[in-house]
């Protein structure tokens, strides 16, 4: 059987016709790629998965301003005259073919004395020679073999990253501890009364204080420091109560074994600390290798080409570019600030920054706006504006962009804490006052038992498991969300607000129909053979639904920019582009997308692009009417709104050209009616709106390609799981309520005990694990059941 | 001098060298990726059977 795919890559290769080695290749790139494997015998590369690769891109230019000394110094991680050391992202890495190869560039390049990958992260860490391979020519290397490094502006900014390690640490010393001290413990839990035992007692308990003070000096410093904020700033949150109790725990257990009256509560001491750090440890679950913070400096590239006054080429950083500068911006390229136009052909794409899916051409002498992207050839600019004064740039000096969320908002764990706190407090004081006029040899015993049972560890623990395990469940389903947090926000969304272009539409298909008269056969390959000379978008996209397969060869053929199209085959003549250019009188009032037809001079019908909508939008909508409100806020022109009407159920509410501060203004004023807004978007445009809504929602095609600082971000095939994510928030807030009550149930038990006096260490011993554990295995059990709608 | 001291001597110290060893591997940075080892453990005997994998490729075709 013949293979149909590219052996490299996996794409369709059937029509490619490119054999080399018995093997088929979609394009020529890929077969470069696997000649350059073969002669260096990494051929092992297509065996570790099938079709692994990536076809490499022309990126002819795109580094020059590697050439740079002082931006590559930004860059580099280690610096010396005969080694350096510098980490690149990757957004390709995705299998173990990748690794190995990765691992092995120096098979490819001498020069390179290792490579180590994060997969995690999709980094690679590279150590090579610069006498013989420059950076520049190793990202060239990389590229070439189709894993291009992204290099953007937020790599020359961000210093060295610094790793907290802390909580590892900080478990490792309460595991250690928790340990030993159970093992010190286990002989007094069984009180024999046995010669050896009553001699080395005082040993065993003075050696259990010792593995305690670490744990309550080092490991559990987090919970005074938060405990001591939130007092500071009148908040009774969580933490407070484990404060207290750990002090109590510590204080008391010294005090007993200083005065040999008991064993001490070191081992309830060292374990609570540890299952706590446990919980922290399992709720923070992060996605490495996708950012939640990006700015506009993730998007923006580093060096810019720039025309001197001699005429002659050089690299500049962005940040050094002045107003007044010419700067060449290639095919391709990002417009970094605001410019104007002075030599050729401009089509940007603004979709980044505005949402309109469509290009602009712009003429020499036109202002042009930061973030678009030129897609037609090199053109040379006259800069405006520097980077930190450009329009885009501007957008992000906006206050919302500093707000961090999480202080706005108290969690589910810290509103209940306040009236537990405040309980147990009025439960010790009566306790202990009952005591004192009863027996108050007991009163201080009491009180310090009762502290130490209601600790609240099962409390402390169930909000952490439950969340950490819908986060990962969540994550397996591509819904990455940026910190448990988002689940509580989610499960009280009662709005709704979606953008268009690129979010509940698809970028990878566009809905074409025809209107007019039948085209016959012969003008049909006319018009086949005429848009297959042709690179316009528009062209490309109607040129892959035609059917006529015949192609002709053109005796004239013509492309007008910005127009449209003009060829000759015989004695038929062919005009495809826009109504000016086809003869035809405009009738302004359609917004879509069309091209029009005419042969020999006949008009003869148009061919409309309509934006494509994804799969199950409309089951998604009328499941989610019932109890949300829902919007759509476009960038884009209301020439879908008939469409929309007809697909939405009726109450949603559509609302057009709207700029990014419009989208960001719409939500605060909802906001400030009581509105829970969900918002979401996918580019840049939304970043203000992604910021300002209580969830933001990032959707996007491809997970490793870029998207604007969000809350979360959902891979655009689960789009349509969107209500069940919601629900599943939903159920995880009821299961915590459900611990809630089931911790309160030990509590009761728990207190029975101290305020009757007769809380020994082997009670606290057992209680207080038992119901952390039991915590533990209800919430995992619970949310692992309501996660099965998600099928 | 009774045993339990020495006993006792014993289980403290290789506790803590065990303490020690996990401090360290931490510092190491064996913690920071805890999946790409455990491919690249895999790749070790790739490389020094290329030639015979190269083989076996071209069989498979």
């Amino acid at each position: 059987m013949e293979h149909k795919t590219c052996f490299h890559c996996g794409l369709d290769a059937a029509s490619s016709g490119i054999y080399y080695d018995d093997k088929t290749f979609c394009c020529n790139g890929c077969k470069t790629v696997y000649e350059i494997f073969s002669i260096n015998d990494l051929t092992c590369y297509y065996d570790l998965q099938q079709a692994p690769g990536a076809t490499p891109k022309d990126i002819e230019g795109k580094y020059n301003f590697l050439d740079n000394a002082k931006i590559v110094d930004q860059l580099l991680e280690f610096k010396d005259n005969d080694v350096q050391i510098i980490t690149l992202y990757i957004p390709h890495i995705h299998c173990s073919s990748c690794i190995w190869i990765l691992e092995n560039l120096n098979k490819l390049n001498p020069a390179v004395s290792s490579s180590m990958v994060v997969f995690g992260k999709k980094t690679v860490r590279v150590t090579y020679t610069p006498q013989q391979l420059s950076l520049k020519n190793l990202v060239t290397l990389l590229s070439s073999i189709g894993y291009e490094p992204y290099i953007s502006l937020e790599d020359y900014s961000v210093g060295k990253k610094h790793v907290d390690r802390s909580l590892i640490y900080k478990l490792g010393v309460a595991g250690f501890a928790f340990g030993n001290v159970m093992f010190l413990s286990f002989p007094e839990y069984f009180q024999v009364g046995e010669f050896w035992l009553e001699q080395y007692k005082h040993l065993f308990r003075w050696l259990m204080f010792a593995y305690s003070v670490p744990v309550v000096v080092y490991a559990a410093q987090g919970y005074f420091v938060s405990a001591f904020k939130g007092l500071r700033s009148k908040i009774l949150n969580i933490d407070v109560p484990i404060a207290l109790g750990v002090i109590v725990l510590f204080v008391r257990s010294s005090l007993d074994i200083i005065f040999d009256m008991g064993s001490g509560f070191f081992d309830s001491l060292t374990g609570l600390i540890f299952f706590l750090l446990l919980g922290k440890f399992f709720q923070q679950k992060t996605y490495s290798f996708l950012s939640f913070e990006r700015d506009y400096k993730s998007y923006f590239p580093i060096g810019i080409t720039k025309i001197t006054n001699d005429n002659t080429e050089e690299s500049i950083q962005v940040y050094d570019i002045r107003k007044g500068d010419r700067l060449l911006i290639r095919n391709e390229e990002l417009i970094p600030v605001d410019c104007i136009l002075i030599k050729g052909n401009a089509r940007v794409d603004y979709s980044f920054v505005t949402g309109e899916s469509r290009t602009v051409s712009k003429q020499s002498g036109d202002k042009l706006f930061a973030g678009g992207k030129q897609l037609d050839g090199s053109i040379e600019v006259d800069v405006l504006k520097s980077v930190e004064q450009s329009y885009l740039t501007q957008l992000w000096s906006n206050d919302v962009f500093k707000k961090d969320k999480a202080l706005s908002f108290t969690d589910i764990t810290n509103r209940i804490s306040k009236s537990f706190t405040i309980s147990i407090l009025s439960i010790a004081l009566i306790a202990t006052s009952f005591w004192l006029l009863t027996d108050s040899s007991k009163a201080l015993n009491v009180f310090t038992s009762v502290l130490i049972i209601a600790c609240p560890c099962a409390i402390a623990l169930a909000a952490p498991f439950t969340f950490g395990n819908v986060l990962r469940i969540f994550g397996k389903k591509k819904f990455y969300l940026k910190n448990a947090s988002v689940i509580e926000q989610l499960a009280k969304i009662n709005t709704i607000i979606f953008d268009k272009t690129g979010t509940i539409t698809t970028n990878k298909e566009t809905a074409i129909h025809y209107e007019g008269q039948q085209l016959n056969d012969k003008e049909e390959t006319l018009l086949k053979s005429t848009l297959r000379g042709s690179n316009h978008p528009l062209s490309r996209s109607l040129y892959s639904i035609l059917k006529a397969n015949d192609i002709v060869s053109l005796d004239y053929f013509e492309e007008h920019l910005g127009k449209g199209i003009e060829a000759k085959h015989k004695n038929h003549n062919i005009k495809i582009g826009s109504a000016p250019f086809v003869g035809l009188n405009l009738d302004v009032t359609t917004l879509n997308t069309s091209v029009h037809i005419t042969t020999n001079n006949n008009y003869k019908g148009k061919f409309t692009f309509y934006n494509k909508y994804r799969t199950g939008l409309s089951k998604l909508f009328n499941k989610l009417k019932k109890d949300y409100d829902l919007v759509i806020l476009s960038g884009d022109n209301a020439g879908e709104k008939d469409n929309l009407t007809k697909l939405l159920p009726a109450k949603t509410k559509l609302l057009f050209k709207q700029k990014p501060e419009d989208k960001l203004e719409y939500i605060k004023y909802h906001q400030s009616e009581g509105a829970k807004v969900l918002m979401i978007g996918d580019g840049l445009n939304d970043a203000g709106a992604l910021a300002q809504s209580d969830v933001g929602i990032a959707i996007s095609e491809n997970v490793n390609v870029f998207s604007p600082a969000c809350d979360a971000i959902l891979d655009a095939s689960k789009f349509k799981h969107l209500y069940e994510y919601i629900s599943i928030s939903k159920s995880a807030i009821k299961i915590i309520k459900w611990s809630f009550v089931l911790s309160f149930i030990y509590n009761v038990i728990g207190l029975s005990f101290a305020v009757t006096g007769q809380l020994s260490p082997i009670i606290a011993a057992i209680l207080m694990p038992l119901s952390s554990i039991s915590i533990v295995v209800f919430t995992t059990v619970a949310t692992n059941f309501v996660n099965r709608r998600l099928r | 001098m009774s045993v339990i001291y020495i006993l006792l001597a014993i289980s403290i110290s290789v506790a803590v060298v065990f303490f020690i060893a996990f401090i360290l591997a931490v510092r190491s940075g064996q913690y920071d990726d805890s999946y790409t080892p455990s491919v690249r453990m895999l790749f070790e005997d790739e490389l020094i059977k290329e030639k015979n994998k190269k083989s076996i490729l071209t069989k498979k075709e």
